[in-house]
């Protein structure tokens, strides 16, 4: 017979306030072979796990149903505790009466009432539970990073520093990512490229990194420890190792309206490109929407100027098959589309340009040699304007509810540029609040008012237009409580930041989850920041939430600790609660193989001995290594043969009887 | 096509041309254009109390004496329009005045927003499309230099009105090009011209007119177009040293058909 402990936690006042917990112990007391319960303040503490071991141990407890929070905040632990007491840790049932019950309450007796309900159901479940041992699964030593940005590559250079194969996969014809495109960086003024490209050549010299660029990850499958990916090398129609980047094919191409998306589409580019100067790996790609010798065939100017022999008109994508034990998402951001904000006529006037232009005309490399002209006519600008918060902290549903928390600091940054290189140009900016959070940055705004005298502005912006051949900004002065007409020659504008579109896609395919912003979502945002809550799949940089350039760096070390944590393992424990075909009841009919989204089931010709009768059938095999537990093979199993372990069909169906009771 | 419309009281007293040849056009268009019997006034001014229902309901009889018929219903002048898309849209989606209102007329089958309400200008783009209209031009105004002035009713709130980019309109530009003329795009043309404030501070509609003329004669504009009656009147009463010419969409169209 099964002796069951039921033990209710108050976790603080999180369940106590709501939830009578001597009446739950005094009706867990009266409930069906439960021989022991007791409450307690927190069941989690290291006392609270005490408790549950000794009265294992003294009351010779068969099973054990914990009333406390969602299992999967605390499931693992309660498991341990049983186990150390001698228990099988599967005869460990969660009541989750916290986030089902005593945070959605407000009146205690319907509190209290639907906590009995659930640890009764709980008690229902555990006295059908079996003892189930977990399998073992191997580990493939090698990680895949999605996204080569500074994110991707500090990942992946920490995973090889550890003695791990890591490759970046870059949908872009080099890596580098935005940081590339940056000028200098705050708080220090410091290059971007100067500390960005030596780590970018490093990701290239070292061993164990491989890079996959102009590629793309095609799909996902497998699980923790052995992922299987197929990955998309797009065609660049030049073999990359062949082609030496002398540029000769770029001055000789006759295509030369191309945009170029590294600086933003402010110029041009030839329709055979290398990205930019210091781009890894320094190889040229060709645009086939732009060339001409792949639009018409007639050209191919560059084949014959390309003395190293590299342009190869024929080439076609190719799919790559590798196995990984952990992937890192590193996919990075983009700024939102300011032409959805036509307040600040970004898409009617030239010289309206974005933060993330304004650094390309800033850059030495970028379209004006790094001196600051205004877009429209090339001249010098003698007044600027910033208006912060485009899109951000938006309200009128057209940008992002979220702070993208680099902004204020980039602005400062552009100001105090501006101020120190052309100490003739007025500088205003308007703000809804300045916000510098972090070491160095309040100290750093306070240089650009103090020291570059750039106005502050504390106000929003209605309107930007031009007239009489210069723009004028309409905003108001909340502090003078005024209008504001401000003529100026070039405004800039601090645009969100959103995650990159293919953010969304990369995410399902590995089944990560991601919030309405399109961030992914971490395990658990204070305690398991940078790991997806599926098993496997680690966060790198600004696809899990807006950061700076020291905090994704920050970031992408951690991320690259979990995976080498993982990677260091030999073997991974498997979950046990996987399906399982009762043969005397399959027919073979090939529905749940349909319905699994893991390719865990396959099915093979038996001898089966049904009750005496000895036949050949097709019945089916569930790959248990393969299985996640997910059931919906025996929700779409129309002979009832499938079940699934921990979780039966018996199981649910007590539970429920035990809830209508 | 046919359509339920509705002039208002400002198209039968001051702006009976933007009346008259709104429907000379739909009708040479081949759009019919059925006067609703027995209107009365829009109301004129979007209540914004949520608890003022009296004066929706004349709005609400004409939506309803549209949803009868089983038509879209039509309107030209810009106030108009705007009173009866955003009376609609509380009818659908504001449960308080939908039942409140429906009370109090107590018509036969309760009304509950389900009237298109479409400015003359969507109903052309949508019944015609502008190509098409383009190639029905008999007089092509060729060489014009023609600004659109939306003014605020018609935008705004943008998602009420669900009209057109408030910030950045295009639909009359589009109807400008169409009619073989050069659409001057002017950043004051979605800009307050002042409305009713002219009656008790005309100095100020003064300012604001002012900008929208310097505006669009900075970029080249020669003359405006409105399908606003209180702009039109804004625009030619207060026009300070800049002023242009002002006419009626209806008026731009009629000329381009050939009928005026």
């Amino acid at each position: 017979m099964q002796r069951i402990g039921v033990f209710v936690c108050w976790c603080g006042s999180n369940i106590a306030a709501t939830v009578d917990v001597d009446r739950v112990v005094a009706e867990a007391k009266v409930q069906p072979n439960v021989v022991f319960a007791q409450d307690y303040q927190y069941m989690c503490s290291e006392a609270g796990q005490g408790i549950i071991r000794n009265a294992i141990a003294e009351h010779k407890l068969t099973g054990v149903v914990v009333c406390s929070c969602s299992p999967r905040m605390h499931e693992n632990t309660f498991r341990k505790a049983a186990e150390r007491a001698g228990l099988n840790p599967y005869m460990v049932e969660i009541a989750n009466i916290r986030e089902h019950c005593s945070w959605i309450h407000k009146d205690k007796e319907e509190g209290t009432e639907k906590a009995c309900v659930l640890m009764r159901a709980a008690v229902a479940k555990v006295l059908l539970n079996s003892p189930l041992k977990a399998g073992e699964s191997k580990v493939t030593k090698r990680a895949l990073v999605i996204g080569g940005g500074i994110a991707g590559i500090q990942t992946a250079l920490d995973i090889a520093d550890a003695g791990f194969e890591v490759d970046i996969v870059e949908k872009r014809a080099t890596i580098g990512g935005r940081m590339a495109q940056l000028d200098k960086t705050f708080p220090t003024l410091d290059c971007s490229a100067c500390i960005l490209t030596p780590k970018m050549v490093e990701a290239a010299a070292n061993e164990k990194v491989k890079l996959y660029t102009y590629s793309e990850v095609e799909s996902v499958g497998g699980f923790v420890g052995n992922f299987h990916v197929k990955i998309r090398k797009k065609a660049r129609y030049v073999k990359d190792d062949i082609c030496t980047g002398c540029g000769a094919c770029m001055a000789k191409c006759p295509s030369k309206k191309g945009l170029n998306e590294f600086n933003m589409n402010l110029n041009n580019r030839p329709a055979i490109y290398i990205p930019f100067a210091q781009a890894i790996p320094n190889v040229a790609v060709i645009d086939p929407e732009q060339c001409v010798k792949l639009k018409t065939g007639k050209c191919g100017l560059c084949e014959k100027v390309c003395t190293a022999g590299a342009i190869d008109y024929t080439q076609k994508d190719e799919i790559i098959e590798e196995e990984y034990g952990a992937i890192v998402m590193a996919t990075g951001f983009q700024p939102i589309d300011a032409s959805k904000f036509d307040e600040y006529s970004y898409s009617t006037c030239p010289d309206v340009v974005t933060s993330l232009e304004l650094e390309r005309l800033m850059n030495a490399a970028g379209p004006t040699g790094g001196v600051l002209l205004k877009p429209s006519d090339k001249t010098h600008p003698k007044s600027i304007t910033f208006i912060q918060c485009v899109g951000s902290r938006d309200v009128s549903g057209r940008g992002k509810c979220y702070c993208s928390k680099i902004c204020c600091m980039y602005t400062a940054k552009h100001a105090m540029l501006i101020r120190d290189k052309y100490p003739d140009v007025e500088v205003h900016v308007f703000y809804i609040d300045v916000r510098t959070p972090g070491k160095n940055f309040d100290e750093f705004y306070r240089r650009a008012v103090e020291q570059y005298d750039v106005d502050y502005i504390k106000g929003q912006v209605g309107k930007v237009y031009e007239e009489d051949g210069h723009l004028v900004v309409q905003g108001v002065d909340l502090i003078a409580n005024e209008q504001i007409i401000l003529n100026t020659d070039m405004v800039v504008l601090a645009t969100a930041i959103e995650p990159d579109p293919t953010a969304r896609k990369v995410a399902s395919m590995l089944t990560a989850s991601i919030d309405t912003n399109d961030f992914i979502t971490e395990a658990h945002p204070k305690l398991r920041p940078v790991e997806s809550p599926t098993a496997g799949i680690f966060l790198s940089g600004v696809c899990q939430g807006p950061k700076d350039i020291p905090e994704t760096v920050s970031q992408a070390g951690a991320a690259a600790a979990k995976v080498i944590g993982l990677l260091a393992k030999d073997k991974l424990l498997t979950n046990p609660c996987v399906s399982h075909s009762n043969e005397l009841l399959c027919n073979g009919c090939s529905c749940c193989e349909k319905v699994c989204p893991y390719g865990a089931i396959s099915y093979e010709d038996k001898l089966i001995n049904d009750h005496g009768v000895r036949e050949t059938r097709r019945v089916c095999v569930v790959n248990e290594a393969l299985c996640q537990g997910c059931g919906a093979c025996t929700v779409v199993c129309p002979s009832g043969a499938m079940d699934l372990k921990g979780f039966s069909n018996k199981q649910i169906m007590a539970e429920v009887d035990a809830i209508c009771r | 096509m046919t359509y339920s419309y509705y002039p208002g009281c400002t198209l039968k007293t001051k702006a009976k041309d933007l009346d008259h040849y709104g429907r000379l056009c739909a009708e040479a268009l081949g759009i019919t254009l059925e006067e609703i019997e027995e209107w009365q006034c829009c109301g004129a001014v979007y209540p914004l109390a949520q608890d003022e229902i009296a004066t929706r309901l004349s709005s609400v009889r004409t939506l309803m004496a549209a949803r009868d018929k089983g038509q879209a219903l039509v309107t030209l002048c810009s106030a108009c329009h705007h009173v009866l898309t955003r009376v609609n849209n509380d009818m659908a989606g504001n449960d308080n005045i939908r039942t409140k209102a429906n009370n109090y007329l107590q018509p036969a089958v309760p009304y509950a927003g389900e009237t298109r309400v479409l400015h003359y200008l969507q109903m052309l783009k949508e019944c015609v499309g502008f190509d098409e209209l383009a190639k029905k031009v008999v007089n092509p105004l060729k060489g014009r230099k023609i600004g659109a002035y939306y003014g605020c009713m018609i935008l705004r709130p943008a998602k009420e009105m669900a009209f057109d980019d408030p910030e950045n309109p295009t639909i009359i530009e589009e109807f400008i090009k169409a009619l073989g003329a050069e659409a001057v795009v002017y950043p004051m043309r979605n800009e307050c011209c002042g409305g009713y404030v002219t009656v008790k501070d005309a100095d100020l509609a003064k300012k604001r007119v002012a900008k929208i003329m310097h505006s669009a004669k900075d970029k080249g504009a020669e003359e405006l177009i409105t399908a606003c009656p209180l702009c039109l009147y804004n625009l030619q009463a207060n026009a300070g040293a800049d002023a242009v010419p002002v006419t009626y969409i209806t008026e731009l169209l009629a000329e381009a058909l050939g009928l005026k």
